[in-house]
């Protein structure tokens, strides 16, 4: 199983008829089952961009994303919401967790989504990031560091095989963010093609391949 | 929790806003339905009415305007009474373009077994009527003997049970259906039966006459214009060659009961129409303002693996729980309120009022349903649209 971009590039404008800027500029990169890659770069970069138009989520302005050697972008809408449901696992930048749903609900929507029962392994889920007692709570009674390993849980919950991380230790404590990358490690391990971007220098130790990000372009490490 | 549950999971989190946008649902039917039963209440009055008149011209003393409401003691069956010579009815005969002529004999109950109040007693003519047993045959096919009666709908005497007139025992052989006016409180007799009444007032002492007979007297004649006549020019020959009575169009006293209604149904009409569009645009601006609030837990579902359709069809989903609620709970206000109070809306519009059967109720509680299942959903339809093209990326790098 294997991800890999085709010379992408993404621009846009801040306001309508305003100058572009180029964000990502013809990148390519390659994500394998079994391999931890983590991005670094200063913000604005265009770390997130380059995940989220790997996620599916963000349609690039040139160049492909291939998915087994099939372009991800060619699907209808009903196709690429399906293969973010069963094959991707996302852990957004900011805060995310659902606020009209518990921990365990929040982590098993996902599931939900496609039709799995897994709340065996939501609870293993739990218990691996230390929220097992919070399962019943309502994201308004969590601390930032709470919802941030939540979030990370939810992500992990199908068992994907593409893992997008964007800063996924922010609001998070040195032992957390060591038990996140960690778990990111393991899943590596396991057989999913993980993806981090961070500014955490840290990052790299866990890494099978690190890049760093510049101007739109991306250099191995 | 399957993804089904979370539309019910979304709006039992936000009590408030599920409240509000119930409430106007609730009222945006309430007002249709309502408003469709009221204005289908009246035209029925009024079509029951008129079927009921069944003359074309009224003829009465010239004094009974002064005597008493003569349009509601004719259309409303408002209790009064008024006489004038018998001979009249001859003269009136004599008139060209008269086709039949029937006399009517009007007297007021002092105190009835039936009734707390006074009812009016309507005596016809068993040979010449041609207004009154057309519509009575409905419920008594035969000829009336002396002292039977056939009782209003709302006079509490079942058929076979007697009612004591004047001290007079008289039997209810028919119950009339329900006609939305005042003439569902009348009792309806022969001219002798009523003559049998008066003479029993007198023995009383409380004679409705002061000089004449209850032979030689009348209320009324009724009468029906020959083909090719016009009935207002007969009525003005009947005013000037009949002394001391008047002739009245019977159509021209249900024009007024009519403009009066047509007012109150535009009003009605245009009430309804306003609530409802007021409850879109309610609804919309709230849908709205919901879809900015939302966008980011929206951008989260999309991450996830929510499709644009399943986006917009959990909007929808919400949409149709509240409007749901909200027609039912409509439906039972307008049926615990409006329902109930026909007589004292009767009362208040001063216009015949008579419900809608079974059927109909269940057309218009259909059609309120309808308009409310159908305005919620479009209203939300934008907001739906918007909310499944969020810009994701870019939402989830906004702050918490």
């Amino acid at each position: 199983m294997i991800l890999q971009t085709n010379g992408i590039s993404k621009s846009y404008s801040k306001k309508k008829n305003s100058r572009m800027i180029t964000v990502l500029d013809s990148t390519d990169i390659e994500l394998r089952a079994g391999e931890l890659t983590v991005i670094v770069g200063r913000s604005g970069s265009g770390k997130t961009t380059l995940l989220n138009i790997l996620a599916g989520l963000l349609r690039p302005s040139e160049g492909s994303v291939l998915y087994d050697g099939m372009d991800i972008y060619g699907c209808s809408d009903k196709e690429l919401s399906a293969f973010r449901a069963e094959h991707t696992g996302y852990i957004p930048q900011s805060q995310s967790i659902l606020h009209d749903l518990d921990v365990k609900n929040n982590i098993l929507l996902p599931s939900a989504l496609i039709g799995k029962d897994e709340s065996a392994n939501a609870r293993l889920l739990m218990d691996e990031l230390g929220i097992a007692s919070l399962e019943n709570s309502y994201p308004d009674e969590l601390s930032g560091g709470e919802l941030r390993r939540t979030a990370v849980a939810r992500a992990l919950i199908n068992e994907p095989s593409f893992i997008f991380a964007d800063e996924p230790t922010n609001d998070l404590d040195v032992k957390n963010s060591s038990l996140v990358f960690g778990l990111l490690k393991k899943k590596a391990e396991e057989g999913a093609a993980v993806i981090v971007v961070t500014h955490e220098q840290s990052a790299a130790e866990y890494a099978d391949n690190v890049y760093q990000m510049e101007s739109g372009r991306l250099r191995s490490l | 929790m399957g993804t089904y549950r979370l539309p019910l999971h979304n709006l039992k989190r936000r009590p408030f806003r599920t409240a509000v946008l119930i409430v106007i649902s609730a009222l945006m039917t309430a007002s249709v339905f309502g408003g469709l039963i009221i204005s289908s209440s009246l035209k029925n009055g009024l079509d029951s009415l008129e079927q009921r008149l069944g003359a074309d011209i009224i003829v009465v003393p010239k004094d009974a305007e002064a005597k008493t409401d003569l349009e509601n003691l004719l259309l409303q069956g408002t209790p009064g009474y008024f006489y004038m010579d018998k001979s009249v009815q001859e003269k009136i005969s004599a008139v060209e373009g008269i086709d039949l002529t029937s006399p009517q004999y009007f007297l007021v109950s002092a105190n009835a077994e039936c009734c707390s109040v006074k009812v009016q007693i309507i005596g016809f003519d068993e040979d010449s009527d041609f207004a009154v047993k057309p519509w009575l045959k409905e419920v008594y096919d035969g000829r009336l003997g002396a002292n039977e009666i056939i009782v209003g709908s709302k006079i509490s005497t079942r058929v076979g049970h007697t009612l004591k007139l004047y001290g007079v025992e008289c039997k209810a052989v028919g119950k009339l259906d329900a006609t939305g006016t005042g003439l569902d409180t009348a009792i309806y007799t022969t001219n002798e039966t009523v003559r049998t009444l008066i003479a029993a007032s007198q023995e009383k002492g409380i004679s409705v006459l002061a000089k004449q007979s209850p032979e030689n007297v009348i209320s009324s004649v009724y009468i029906k214009v020959r083909d090719g006549y016009d009935a207002g020019e007969v009525a003005g020959n009947i005013n000037l060659t009949v002394d001391g009575v008047q002739a009245v169009r019977t159509r021209s006293m249900i024009t007024g009961t009519a403009d009066r209604l047509s007012v109150i149904s535009g009003s009605i009409g245009f009430f309804s129409a306003a609530v409802c569009v007021l409850a879109a645009v309610i609804m919309t601006a709230a849908f709205s303002v919901l879809a900015n609030e939302r966008r980011k837990e929206f951008a989260v579902l999309r991450v996830i693996g929510f499709s644009r359709r399943k986006l917009g069809e959990v909007v929808l989903s919400e949409t149709v729980f509240i409007c749901l609620a909200g027609a039912v709970s409509g439906l039972l206000l307008t049926a615990l309120t409006v329902l109930p109070f026909g007589t004292l809306i009767e009362q208040k519009t001063g216009l015949p009022y008579l419900s809608p059967d079974m059927v109909k109720l269940l057309i218009y509680a259909f059609l309120a349903f309808g308009a409310v299942m159908v305005t919620g959903p479009l209203a939300s339809a934008w907001s739906a649209y918007r909310l499944s093209r969020v810009d994701t990326g870019s939402i989830l790098r906004e702050g918490t």
